[in-house]
């Protein structure tokens, strides 16, 4: 299959991969169809995660049809559209079951490497570097989704791919930051940085009910001279 | 550095500023350098107890007392003790290489820590919680997509051992 590979700090490349295979009984296997970039590959791509190799597939938001399931894949079949979550997670670890999925402790196959930075180790995250499992991203033409239960799920025949795809990562993440802040109805809230996730949290913001959101951003100049931060009225 | 919570976890781990970037890079490869020469675990003389905490009953987690298989395989050369976890999070799983010196006259006694065996007792631990929990042992994706270069080398050692290092 053809794949977008990371060769090197600001390298990257178009390559033939090999396809991916079930390699456990929770395993399916997806044949992408939409997937997109993140802020967050920017760091791998500037080189300032140190545990990228060569020929890695990068790409962790993603939405498909599995085409393929191991034998103990219950929820999903061939021929399923499906949204898949960025991190890989089990849903029984203790932190699982407590919602922390991107802190699972079964989902990462390289633990020592973050337990060494952090102290604990996250979950696994496709083509997000081998130091979180060293997984296969998405930005390829098929993608191996282990404990398929847990983290893909299933798309309304209503939704189209785009409106399905932010559900991987950006959305739930902007949702979050408003959830974490305790957004109510009536509140006046504050987004600072207008990226992806930013404009997802003011996004969230609304929907919990803030009667005005306000986006903070210095935006730049094409000559690169930021100005005044902006305030704006509700987004969206 | 913060630790990543639910959800966001992807910018979480890495929205960091760029003075953070530096030392994320630098902890980064002092973590490399740290489980690639053992350092980490340097002055550990003698054996002690690794501790993984299984979201389990103890009867789930050796059934008739039997123990998980990665852990039932390496027999006598390990002690095992199971306790329940604090805060209702299942069961304390605990190993160590058994003490050889307590079990022979002085004297006979092997080195009893080597780094092999440690890194051995630290893979099962996961595997067997891993079993335990999901009722699989997670593999990395095969065939890799990777290419063998020699700037890479210290990463692929590093992987190598990122099962059996770390802080277990
Ligand atoms: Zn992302
Ligand atoms: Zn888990």
């Amino acid at each position: 299959m053809k794949a977008l590979t990371w060769q090197g700090t600001n390298d990257l490349s178009v390559e033939q991969t090999p396809d991916p295979a079930i390699r456990n009984e929770q395993d399916a296997i997806v044949k992408v169809s939409q997937t997109v970039t993140c802020g967050s590959d920017l760091h791998l791509l500037g080189g300032y995660i140190p545990f990228m190799r060569a020929g890695d597939v990068l790409g962790h938001e993603f939405v498909g049809e599995v085409v393929e399931t191991g034998p103990r894949v219950e929820r999903h079949k061939a021929g399923d559209r499906v949204v898949v979550c960025s991190f890989i997670s089990c849903g029984r670890c203790w932190y699982c079951k407590q919602g922390l999925f991107s802190l699972c402790d079964n989902g990462n196959t390289n633990p020592g490497i973050t337990e060494h930075l952090w102290g604990s180790a996250p979950g696994g995250c496709y083509g997000y570097s081998h130091a979180l499992g060293g997984f296969a991203g998405s930005h390829a033409e098929y993608i191996r989704v282990p404990f398929a239960d847990q983290g893909a799920f299933p798309v309304p025949d209503a939704l189209d791919d785009t409106t399905a795809l932010f559900a991987s990562d950006s959305a739930p993440t902007g949702w979050m930051g408003a959830d974490l802040g305790g957004v109510k109805p009536g509140d006046v809230v504050a987004v600072w940085g207008c990226g992806a996730v930013g404009q997802m949290a003011a996004r969230a913001a609304l929907l919990l009910g803030a009667d005005r959101v306000i986006a903070i951003d210095p935006f730049r100049r094409p000559t690169g001279r930021p100005t005044r931060p902006r305030r704006r009225g509700p987004a969206g | 550095m913060k630790k990543p919570t639910a959800g966001g976890a992807v910018s979480t781990v890495v929205s960091l500023g760029t003075e953070a970037l530096g030392a994320a890079v630098s902890a980064a490869r002092r973590a490399g350098e740290a489980i690639r020469s053992g350092a980490s675990h340097a002055g550990e003389t003698e054996p002690r107890w690794h501790v993984m905490t299984v979201c389990a009953s103890a009867e789930e987690v050796a059934p008739g007392g039997k123990l998980p298989e990665p852990l039932a395989r390496l027999g006598d050369a390990i002690d095992t003790r199971l306790r329940p976890a604090s805060g209702e999070r299942g069961t304390e799983l605990a190993c160590r290489l058994h003490d050889k010196e307590d079990a022979g006259p002085p004297g006979t006694a092997e080195p009893v820590t080597a780094d092999a065996t440690v890194q051995e007792l630290r893979t099962a631990l996961r595997q067997a919680k891993a079993l335990v929990e999901t009722g699989e042992i997670l593999l990395p994706d095969r065939p890799s997509t990777n290419r063998p270069t020699v700037t890479g080398r210290p990463l692929d050692k590093l992987i190598e051992k990122a099962q059996g290092e770390g802080r277990l």
